[in-house]
């Protein structure tokens, strides 16, 4: 093989492999398997495979076995049992994960909503401005809870925005915080680029032609969108709406931080049977409830939605 | 008469400081086939986007059917496009793009599919490909399903923006005859825009030249081809001989490259200019032959076009072009004969 490089050789390896596959057992399987795994792309893709199996996989796994074990047992050396489940069922857990999954649903239509015009100045109008996508990136470069608590010290009584309404014109803008639509607020500031983005590629893949050609058969503006423009972005709203209802779904600082637990998320009380209550188990099954849902939610949506053919589309 | 459906009345249009059409005076009858021609940049795109109603003009009005519609968006005209990019909806199926403006005038379901299916036969496309995907579609089978979607939109006047520029030759030939057929069956008013002028003759009553943002010639695709505006018209269907004259006397022409003169073409009222002469008009002479005007020159390369041949012949310190039937018995490098008489040439201003 080091002797002879080049396409002979190579051609020479595929034929060897080609004739091995088809008699399984024989002593040539092992050569079959080295000449796969000779291959550039086994081999560049090793790093990552480790990774992916240490660094996800293995957690995802103990996570899973830890929900089986004994309610506030710590190793995996116990007889599996469905406790924690039931506990999870027969307690009140079933409200966090409503309010979970009714908090990220809200989020998620609002920006929706809120995007779609920003979406669409934003890779029609404002195609070449740097700065304004630089200035919806750059509130990612600072540490969530640290705008959060901006966001507390700006909403608190007598804090920015009712201080100075105080002090200016007399009046009175208090309890704007702890309740439930400043926790969506929150939500819906924290997460907008991850819808932002993804939905003003859709909208970028809208063929302009395409609107015009509506517009031209008599469409209206409202047919147009419905239409020509809904229909055509759809991949980049679906991948934006999924990436926020996730990333709400297992989030926690906005309803601590802005909320002030007026409503407790599950991410929440994961983390409270993890640290407070040391009850690794029951978090654990909490976990696995929590992953499950959100990849029969993903699994359901991207099965709709083919991404090569969509990202090969002119 | 009053069968002019659209009619442009100094119309011009400027962005910014620059002028992409102006001085535009043109009429087109009801039911003609009317083709705009001109190069890349003469301002066509740009007609036709203020005659669909996609951009206003800076001056001057557009009437439809006497009507003033310079203010009349593209989706209140009774008027309809097909794009260059042919601009079909890749999420829906070929049934529903041609559906889709009666979908937007609210039709009923069952109505929609009948009439959809009746324009697929007319444009040659059976009836399974009513539920097929567009991407599934071939580029002359798609140019057949942008155009049953144009028609289903029942416009008043049919544009098309260079729609077929894409395809390959023989697709393209069959669908201008094609296109020229249903035009002539609908009784719709077509107007076609391209940069070929030999498309243009193929399909149209009347083209329009245009050249950097006005129209140089109106006529017939006879009238565009025997008596060219201007040497711009001559040269833009393909390689003329031309020869920078002016009027010695009331017979001849002198040339004023070489001093040789040749006799004035009948009707002409120019005095100075270009006199134009065709390769196909001009003849390769035998020895005895007369011809009105004549030249003794070396065939330096021939071209074979199908049919027909195409000598280059240099003559003193020019290259002279002759089209003949295939079979001739010249080579390269045979010295010949060639030459035209007065009324196979015509006399042009520059």
């Amino acid at each position: 093989m080091m002797n002879a490089p080049g396409p002979s050789s190579l051609s020479k390896a595929r034929k060897d492999s080609e004739s091995v596959i088809p008699m399984p057992g024989s002593p040539t399987r092992l050569q079959a398997f080295a000449a796969w795994a000779r291959q550039p792309g086994v081999l560049l893709s090793l790093p990552a495979l480790v990774v992916f199996l240490f660094g996800f996989l293995g957690p995802l796994l103990l996570v899973i076995l830890y929900g089986f074990m004994p309610a506030r047992s710590f190793g995996l050396d116990h007889l599996p049992t469905l406790e924690n489940f039931v506990t999870v069922f027969q307690d009140s857990y079933y409200l966090s994960f409503a309010w979970s999954v009714g908090l990220a649903l809200a989020t998620t239509i609002i920006l929706m909503l809120v995007c779609w015009p920003v979406a669409y100045g934003l890779s029609r109008i404002f195609r070449r401005s740097m700065i304004l996508t630089l200035l919806l990136v750059l509130p990612l470069f600072v540490s969530e809870n640290v705008r959060l608590f901006g966001w507390v010290l700006t909403l608190l009584n007598h804090g920015i925005l009712d201080g100075t309404a105080r002090t200016l014109f007399g009046w009175e803008v208090s309890d704007l915080l702890y309740n439930v639509p400043v926790t969506i607020m929150g939500m819906v500031y924290v997460y907008l680029p991850f819808m932002l983005f993804p939905m003003a590629l859709g909208v970028s893949m809208i063929p302009e032609a395409c609107r015009e050609a509506a517009f031209d058969m008599g469409a209206s503006r409202w047919q147009v969108f419905r239409e020509v423009e809904v229909p055509l972005a759809m991949p980049g709203i679906l991948i934006g709406a999924l990436l926020t209802f996730v990333l709400t779904l297992g989030s926690i600082s906005e309803a601590k931080i802005l909320g002030g637990q007026s409503v407790i998320m599950i991410a929440h009380d994961i983390e409270t049977a993890f640290t407070y209550a040391q009850n690794w188990p029951l978090g654990s099954a909490l976990s696995t409830l929590l992953i499950l849902l959100t990849g029969v939610l993903v699994i359901g949506l991207l099965s709709k939605l083919n991404i090569d053919k969509l990202l090969s589309r002119k | 008469m009053s069968d002019t459906i659209l009619e442009l009345k100094g119309v011009e249009k400027y962005f910014g400081e620059f002028v992409a059409v102006e001085r535009i005076n043109l009429s087109v009858k009801d039911g003609e086939f009317f083709t705009l021609v001109g190069p890349s940049g003469s301002g066509k795109t740009t007609m036709i986007r203020m005659l669909v109603g996609m951009d206003k003009p800076s001056r001057g009005d557009i009437l439809m059917s006497g009507e003033r519609v310079n203010d009349v968006p593209a989706n209140r005209r009774p008027t309809c496009m097909v794009f260059q990019s042919l601009a079909l909806f890749p999420h829906k199926t070929v049934g529903e793009n041609i559906e889709f403006p009666l979908k937007l005038r609210g039709e009923a379901r069952h109505n929609r599919k009948t009439r959809a299916i009746e324009l697929l036969e007319q444009l040659h496309l059976s009836e399974a490909y009513y539920s097929k995907k567009i991407s599934e579609c071939s580029g002359g089978e798609k140019q057949r399903v942008a155009l049953a979607r144009a028609l289903a939109f029942d416009p008043q006047i049919l544009f098309f923006d260079e729609p077929l520029s894409a395809l390959d030759y023989r697709l393209r030939k069959t669908l201008e005859k094609e296109l020229k057929d249903i035009q002539r069956r609908t009784g719709k008013t077509f107007v076609y825009i391209t940069h070929s002028l030999e498309e243009a003759m193929v399909m149209s009553d009347r083209i329009a030249i245009m050249r950097k943002g006005r129209i140089v010639q109106v006529g017939t695709p006879d009238e565009i081809y025997n008596n060219p505006a201007n040497g711009f018209v001559a040269q833009f269907m393909g390689e003329v001989n031309e020869f920078r004259v002016s009027r010695a006397d009331s017979e001849w022409l002198r040339d004023l490259d070489t001093e040789k003169r040749y006799p004035i073409p009948p009707e002409s009222s120019v005095s100075e200019g270009l006199l134009i002469v065709r390769p196909e008009r001009m003849r390769l002479l035998s020895d005895n032959e007369k011809a009105d005007s004549r030249f003794e020159g070396v065939v330096e390369n021939q071209y074979v076009l199908g049919s027909r041949v195409q000598y280059q012949v240099r003559v003193k310190d020019r290259n002279l072009l002759v089209e003949a039937m295939i079979g001739q018995p010249y080579k390269v490098g045979d010295s010949v004969s060639l030459g035209w008489d007065a009324d196979q040439s015509v006399l042009i201003p520059e």
